[in-house]
C-alpha cells in the first residue's frame, strides 16, 4: 500500500507545538506513513518529537485567519495542539492524520515496519507455548492432558492450538462440547491450584436456548473436572436475569437439573458499550477543570468506572475464595467468554498465585489469559476515550484489568515484582504500539497475518535487562500467600497515574516514586 | 467510683463492623477511665480498651432475642457494637458510660489522673520543650519593625489572647487598647507569622464592631501600623474568611467587616469558609457514609459528595493558598479574621504557614505551629472537642480540618513532610482524648488557672520521644519538593477521602502492606549493617596490628520479613494479609458448603478486629493503629444455620 497518496502536504515550517509540561515549541512538522515528526532547531541543539499516528484518537481542526489549529487527542490521554500557518496545509495535514491514524489492514500497521537495530526478527516471539506451560506443571499431568484438537483452529477459531482438558475426555467429545458452547469455546483449564488440586476453568456460555437443550458431552466434561471432590462452582459474569434472557437468543446457562453438582453464582459485570461509555465519561470528568469538588465527585460517580473496578475485584475475590478457602473448582464464563471471563480469571490468578506476580509471570499471564485466550484486542482497542467515531466493538476491558491490578498493587505494595510504570506502558501499548503483540483478535489471526514472523514481540522486549530494571518494583518481597484485596469503596481509588497522567499532580507523585526507588537502591547499596 | 453502676458484665458480644456476622464473646469491665472488653473464648486473650474521654455517643438500641445492643461511637472514629444479654445490665452500662464520658468539671479529665505521680521536676521540664518565644525569634521577631507587647500581660485586654503578643513597633499602647475595644472579645490585630525574607506578615484578629457605619480611629491606625511595618508594600490585604452573606448579617448585631473607605491602603477580600455548624453537619454526613455497612461505590461517592466535606477542605486550603501567595509572591502583609478569630482564622493562618515555611513541615515545626496558632491564640479546644459535658452546638471539627489539609498536602507532595500520617492521626486522637494537658480549657488563661503544667503531661514531649514512629522515610530536607513555598494543585480531583483517619479502626480496609514500615525497616537494617561494618573494620585493624592472622568476620543476615505486612504482631500478621474480604455479598454463603476444609494449611482463618490491647499504664492509650494487636477468630467453626441456603437459589433470588 502506498501511503504517499494520502499525504498531500508532507512538510510544514514554523509550526508551533503545545503539549503538557513543555513550553510551546516552534519547528518543522513532517507527516510520514505512520508518524508525525516534529523537529526544532534551536541554535546547536535540535529536538525531535515523534508521535505514532495510531495513537491519535480524535482530531479537531479550527481555522483562525490564514492559519489553522489542530488539536490531537491521543489514546494515551495526552492532548497536543499544533498551530499551522496556511489553511490549506492545515487541512491537508488533518486529512492525512485522519486517514492514516485509522488504518484497518493489519499488515499496513507500523509494527510491520518497525525495525530497530537492537532487535532481530529471529528472536523468539511470545514467552512460552502451551506445551511448555503444561510440561512445567507435573502435578496436574495425571488428571489433565494437553489436547491438540484445535491445532488448525477448526474447533474454536479464538482458541490457541493446544489447550488443557481433563484426561478422561477425548478429542471427539471436545468437538461435540465445542458445538454446544458459543464460538466453540469449550471449558478449558486456565489455573491449577497446587495447594489443593482445585482448578479454574473458563469457557463461553452453553447454547441451551429457549427449549433448554442439553449436551451430554458438556455435562461429562464438567463432571470430569470435579471428579472426586463432589462439587463445583460456576461463576457467571452476567446477572441471573441476563443469563435467562440469553436463552432467547440461543445462549443460556448450566441449569441445576442438568448440572446437579455445580452451583451457579451470578455476578453482573458490565462489558462492551457500557464499559466504553464509562471510560469516556471518566476521561471527560478528569479533563473538566471547573473548580467545584461536588461536580467532580458527581461526575466521577456518574462515570461508574470505579463501580466496575469494584465489581471486577469483588468477583475475582469470590472466585479465588471458592478455590482457596472453600476448596472447590470453578468454571467462569459470561457470554462470549472473551472479555469479563478473562478479566475475572486473571485477577483471581494474581490473588492466588505468587508466580503470576513477578514481571515475567505477569506478562506470561497476559499472554496465556488474554492473547492466546482470544481477547479481541483489535476490536476492543480500535478507539479510546476521545474518539467521536460511532462505537462499534470497543471496550476497555484490558484497561479495566490494568486498573484492578494497580489497585491490588496499591493494597499490597510489596507483593508485585512489577511497578506502576509497567501498567502505564501496557495501557499505552495496547492502543498504539511499535510491537505486534496486541495486533489482531486471536492467535489464528496473528498467525495468518504473519505477526509472529514480521513484527517484534513487546513482552520479549520488556524482559530485556534494561527494560526489566525500569519496570521492576524496588520494594518487591515475594510472598507465597494469597493477597486478598479489600473491596470496600474506601479502599479503592481513582488511578491517578493513568487518568491524570498529564497533570502537574501526577508529576509530584512521579517524583516521589523516583525518590522511593533511590532510597531503596541506596539502602540496598549500603548493605 | 460513684458513677459506675455495674463494674462487670459477662457474656457480652462485640460485633465486628466489616463482617457483622462475626462476634466475639467476652466480659465487659467498666473502670474509672476505660471500658475494657476482654475476649475469653479464644486461646489468645484479646482486650479492647476504650478511653471514656474519647466516647462521643452511647446509644442503646431496641432489645432483640439475642440481647440489648449498645452502640458506642468514639471521637477518634472508632465504633463498637456490644450486645449485652440482660436489658437491665445494658441499661446500667449505658447510664454509667453516659456519665463517665461526660465529665462535669475539668478536674475529672483524664490528664489529671494520667501518670499523676511521676516526678514533678521532669514533668515541668517536659513542658519547656516547646517555647513560643523561641519560635518568634526563629521567625525574626522582635526586630526593628515588630515589638513584644506587654499589653495583655494579665489577660486584661483580651482574656482569650495569650499574655505575650507581637505588634508593629509604631502601634502605641492607646492604639492597641483602642483597637481592641473595636474588635469582638478584644481580639485586636496581632502577629501570627512573619516572613523575614521580605518582611511581609500574617496578622490575625476578630471582626470589627463596625455595624453599619461605626468607625474607630485607633483601629484604622492599627492597620496602618501593620502596613507601615512592611517596607516592601504600600498596602495590605484584609481577608474575611466568612461567606459575604454571613459577614453582612453580622452588621445588624453591631459587628461586621472593614469598610475599605475608612481604612487607608487596604484591599478587602471575602473567602467563603462556612461556619462551625455547617462543618459539624458535614462531618456527620460523611461519617454516616464511611460507617455504612458495605455501601456500593455509587452510594459511597454520592454520600461523600452530598456531605460537602471535601468542598469545605478545599475552601480552607484555597484560603491558605491565597494568603501564602500574597505573602511570598507579592510581599504583601495580610490581616485574617472571621467572627471571633479563633476557628477559621486559626485554620487559614496555619495552613498558610505550612505552605510558606518548610519548618512547619517538620515534626517540631507542626507542634510549634499548633501551639502558636491554635493553643496560644485561644482556640476553644474544650468547647469544640466536647471535653466536658457542654453545649453540643459548640462542637465542631475545626482542627480536624486543618490536620486534613496538611494530610491532603502531604499526599500531593510525598517528599515534603518530615512527619507521616500517623503523626497527624495521633495528634487528632489526643486533641480529643484529654490524656495530655496541652488542649484542656479554651484559652491560655484557663489553662494557667488549671495549673496544667504542674498537674499534667505534655503531648509534645511524648511525641518527640517517640518520633521514630512518626517519621516519613521519603522526606529529604534537600529535595526540590521540600524547598520553599508549596504550590499545590487545587483541582477537585486532588482531594481524597482520608480513609486512614475516618475508617481508622476498620483495619480490613487499609493497605495490607505498609511502604513506610518497610522503608523504615530497610533503613534501620542499613544503619545496623553500617555500624557492624565500622566495628568489624576496627576489629580488623586491631587484629592486623596484633598479627597477620586470617580473620573471619561474621555478618548477620537480618530478617526483614516482619516489615512486609502492615501489622506487626507476628502471629496475626500473616493472617491479616491473608483474610479475604466479603466478596460474596451474601455474607458467609461459603461456610454452608458441604465440604468444609479442615486443615489449617495456608489458612486464612484469622480475622483482624479493630481493637486495642494495652495496659492502662501505657502512656499512649489508643493511638496509632499499628501498635494494636488484632484478635483472632476461627472461621473454621461449624457453619451457621441461617446461612445454609442453597447458593444457587440465593443467586436466583439475589438477581
Amino acid at each position: 500500500m502506498e501511503f504517499s497518496e494520502h499525504i498531500k502536504t508532507a512538510n510544514v515550517e514554523d509550526v508551533v507545538l503545545r503539549r503538557p509540561f513543555h513550553p510551546p515549541m516552534q519547528g518543522t512538522l513532517c507527516v510520514t506513513g505512520h508518524h508525525l515528526l516534529f523537529s526544532n532547531r534551536d541554535g546547536d541543539s535540535s529536538r525531535l518529537v515523534l508521535l505514532l499516528l495510531r495513537n491519535i484518537d480524535a482530531i479537531e481542526k479550527r481555522p483562525s485567519g490564514s492559519s489553522g489549529t489542530i488539536t490531537l487527542k491521543c489514546k494515551d490521554l495526552c492532548v497536543l495542539q499544533l498551530d499551522i500557518p496556511g489553511m490549506e496545509e492545515c487541512l491537508n495535514i488533518a486529512r492525512s492524520i485522519e486517514y492514516l491514524s485509522s488504518l484497518d489492514i493489519v499488515s499496513d500497521m507500523y509494527p510491520f515496519f518497525y525495525r530497530p537495530l537492537k532487535l532481530s526478527l529471529q528472536d523468539q516471539w511470545g514467552l512460552s507455548s502451551a506445551e511448555q506451560n503444561y510440561a512445567q506443571m507435573e502435578e496436574l499431568q495425571d488428571r489433565w492432558r494437553l489436547s491438540h484438537v484445535n491445532k488448525d483452529y477448526s474447533v474454536c477459531p479464538s482458541y490457541p492450538p493446544a489447550v488443557i482438558v481433563p484426561h478422561s475426555i477425548d478429542d471427539e467429545t471436545l468437538v461435540k462440547v465445542a458445538k454446544f458452547r458459543q464460538g466453540g469455546r469449550f471449558p478449558v483449564l486456565c489455573y491449577y491450584h497446587r495447594k489443593n488440586g482445585m482448578v479454574i476453568m473458563r469457557s463461553s456460555q452453553p447454547l441451551t436456548g429457549a427449549n433448554r437443550k442439553r449436551c451430554r458431552e458438556d455435562e461429562l466434561l464438567l463432571q470430569a473436572v470435579i471428579d472426586g471432590s463432589g462439587l463445583g462452582y460456576i461463576i457467571d459474569t452476567r446477572s441471573n436475569q441476563q443469563a435467562q434472557q440469553a436463552r432467547m437468543t440461543g445462549g443460556g446457562f448450566e441449569s441445576k437439573s442438568s448440572y446437579s453438582c455445580w452451583k451457579r453464582l451470578h455476578r453482573q459485570l458490565e462489558r462492551g458499550k457500557v464499559l466504553q461509555e464509562s471510560l469516556i465519561k471518566l476521561v471527560e470528568a478528569c479533563g473538566d477543570h471547573s473548580h467545584s469538588v461536588d461536580r467532580w465527585l458527581s461526575k466521577l460517580e456518574n462515570s461508574k468506572w470505579l463501580s466496575h473496578v469494584h465489581t471486577a475485584l469483588a468477583t475475582a475475590g469470590l472466585l479465588a475464595e471458592c478455590v482457596e478457602r472453600d476448596g472447590h473448582s470453578v468454571l467462569v464464563h459470561g457470554s462470549e467468554g472473551t472479555d469479563t471471563t478473562l478479566l475475572v480469571s486473571s485477577l483471581a490468578q494474581l490473588i492466588l498465585d505468587p508466580k503470576t506476580r513477578t514481571l515475567a509471570g505477569f506478562l506470561g499471564l497476559l499472554e496465556r489469559e488474554w492473547l492466546l485466550a482470544g481477547h479481541p484486542f483489535q476490536q476492543r482497542c480500535a478507539h479510546s476515550a476521545y474518539s467521536h467515531a460511532r462505537l462499534r466493538l470497543e471496550a476497555p476491558v484490558f484497561v479495566l484489568l490494568l486498573d484492578c491490578v494497580w489497585q491490588l498493587a496499591r493494597q499490597f505494595p510489596l507483593a508485585m515484582g512489577f511497578s506502576e510504570p509497567l501498567l502505564l506502558r501496557l495501557a499505552m501499548e495496547v492502543y498504539a504500539s511499535d510491537y505486534g503483540t496486541f495486533l489482531c483478535n486471536s492467535d489464528q489471526e496473528r498467525c495468518a497475518a504473519g505477526v509472529k514472523e514480521r513484527t517484534h514481540c513487546l513482552f520479549q522486549f520488556l524482559l530485556k535487562p534494561s527494560e526489566r530494571e525500569r519496570y521492576s518494583n524496588p520494594l518487591y518481597e515475594p510472598t507465597e500467600l494469597a493477597i486478598w484485596p479489600s473491596v470496600q469503596p474506601q479502599s479503592l481509588q481513582l488511578w491517578r497515574g493513568l487518568f491524570l497522567r498529564w497533570t502537574q499532580h501526577a508529576v509530584h507523585l512521579e517524583k516521589a516514586q523516583e525518590e522511593l526507588r533511590n532510597l531503596v537502591i541506596e539502602c540496598r547499596g549500603a548493605s | 467510683m460513684e458513677h459506675i453502676r455495674l463494674p462487670k458484665v459477662e457474656k457480652v458480644r462485640l460485633i465486628d463492623k466489616i463482617s457483622s456476622r462475626r462476634a466475639s464473646v467476652g466480659t465487659l469491665y467498666l473502670t474509672a477511665t476505660h471500658t475494657i472488653f476482654v475476649e475469653n473464648e479464644t486461646e489468645i486473650r484479646t482486650e479492647t480498651w476504650v478511653l471514656h474521654s474519647l466516647v462521643c455517643s452511647v446509644e442503646k438500641q431496641a432489645t432483640t432475642t439475642t440481647g440489648s445492643p449498645l452502640l458506642v461511637h468514639c471521637k477518634n472514629y472508632q465504633a463498637l457494637r456490644f450486645i449485652i444479654p440482660q436489658e437491665r445490665d445494658c441499661h446500667d452500662v449505658h447510664v454509667s458510660l453516659l456519665r463517665l464520658s461526660r465529665p462535669a468539671r475539668y478536674e475529672e479529665l483524664y490528664c489529671f489522673s494520667f501518670h499523676a505521680n511521676s516526678d514533678k521536676e521532669v514533668r515541668g521540664q517536659a513542658w519547656d520543650f516547646l517555647s513560643l518565644k523561641a519560635e518568634y525569634s526563629r521567625m525574626g521577631v522582635p526586630n526593628h519593625l515588630w515589638n513584644l507587647s506587654p499589653v495583655n500581660r494579665d489577660y486584661k485586654v483580651s482574656d482569650t489572647y495569650p499574655a505575650e503578643l507581637y505588634v508593629p513597633k509604631s502601634a502605641t499602647h492607646p492604639v492597641i487598647v483602642g483597637s481592641s475595644k473595636f474588635r469582638s472579645r478584644g481580639r485586636f490585630p496581632t502577629l501570627s507569622y512573619y516572613c523575614k525574607e521580605n518582611h511581609a506578615a500574617i496578622c490575625r484578629s476578630s471582626q470589627p464592631l463596625s455595624g453599619f457605619s461605626a468607625r474607630c480611629l485607633e483601629d484604622e491606625q492599627m492597620l496602618e501600623a501593620i502596613v507601615r511595618s512592611n517596607p516592601r508594600s504600600d498596602f495590605m490585604y484584609v481577608v474575611d474568611t466568612r461567606p459575604k452573606l454571613n459577614a453582612m448579617a453580622n452588621r445588624a448585631a453591631g459587628k461586621g467587616y472593614e469598610n475599605e473607605d475608612n481604612y487607608s491602603n487596604i484591599k478587602f477580600q471575602f473567602i467563603g469558609i462556612e461556619n462551625i455548624h455547617v462543618m459539624r453537619n458535614s462531618l456527620q454526613k460523611m461519617l454516616e457514609v464511611s460507617e455504612a455497612w458495605s455501601p456500593s461505590m455509587s452510594e459511597f461517592l454520592e454520600g461523600l459528595e452530598s456531605s460537602g466535606w471535601l468542598k469545605h477542605i478545599k475552601a480552607v486550603l484555597d484560603a491558605g493558598i491565597f494568603i501564602a501567595k500574597a505573602v511570598a509572591e507579592d510581599s504583601v502583609s495580610v490581616l485574617v479574621h472571621c467572627s471571633d478569630g479563633w476557628d477559621r482564622t486559626a485554620q487559614v493562618c496555619s495552613v498558610a504557614s505550612v505552605l510558606l515555611d518548610p519548618y512547619y513541615r517538620t515534626l517540631k515545626g507542626l507542634m510549634v505551629l499548633i501551639e502558636r496558632d491554635w493553643v496560644s491564640f485561644g482556640h476553644k479546644f474544650s468547647h469544640r472537642y466536647n471535653h466536658l459535658d457542654g453545649d453540643p452546638k459548640e462542637v465542631s471539627p475545626v482542627i480536624d480540618q486543618f490536620l486534613e489539609c496538611v494530610w491532603q498536602l502531604s499526599e500531593q507532595f510525598p517528599c515534603a513532610f518530615e512527619y507521616n500520617e500517623r503523626f497527624l492521626i495521633t495528634i487528632q486522637n489526643h486533641i480529643y482524648s484529654c490524656q495530655y494537658g496541652n488542649f484542656i480549657g479554651n484559652n491560655q488563661k484557663e489553662r494557667t488557672e488549671l495549673r496544667h503544667q504542674e498537674k499534667t503531661h505534655s503531648l509534645w514531649t511524648y511525641l518527640w520521644e517517640n518520633r521514630t514512629d512518626h517519621i516519613n522515610p521519603l522526606y529529604r530536607p534537600d529535595h526540590s519538593q521540600t524547598q520553599g513555598v508549596l504550590r499545590p494543585v487545587t483541582a477537585p480531583y486532588c482531594f481524597k477521602f482520608w480513609r486512614a483517619l475516618y475508617n481508622r479502626f476498620d483495619r480490613g480496609m487499609h493497605p495490607r502492606q505498609s511502604v513506610i514500615d518497610y522503608l523504615m525497616a530497610v533503613r534501620e537494617e542499613t544503619q545496623q549493617l553500617e555500624e557492624q561494618l565500622v566495628s568489624h573494620e576496627e576489629k580488623i585493624a586491631i587484629l592486623e596490628k596484633e598479627q597477620g592472622k586470617s580473620i573471619q568476620t561474621k555478618t548477620n543476615t537480618l530478617d526483614r520479613s516482619h516489615a512486609v505486612w502492615a501489622s506487626p504482631p507476628s502471629e496475626s500478621c500473616l493472617g491479616l494479609a491473608n483474610t479475604p474480604g466479603d466478596y460474596s455479598g451474601l455474607g458467609d454463603f461459603l461456610s454452608s458448603s458441604p465440604c468444609q476444609q479442615t486443615g489449617p494449611e495456608s489458612s486464612l482463618l484469622i480475622l483482624p478486629r479493630p481493637g486495642e490491647r494495652r495496659k492502662p499504664s501505657d502512656p499512649d492509650l489508643s493511638t496509632n493503629s499499628d501498635d494494636q494487636e488484632s484478635g483472632i477468630a476461627d472461621l473454621s467453626s461449624p457453619p451457621s444455620e441461617d446461612s445454609a441456603k442453597d447458593p444457587d437459589e440465593a443467586a436466583y433470588s439475589a438477581a
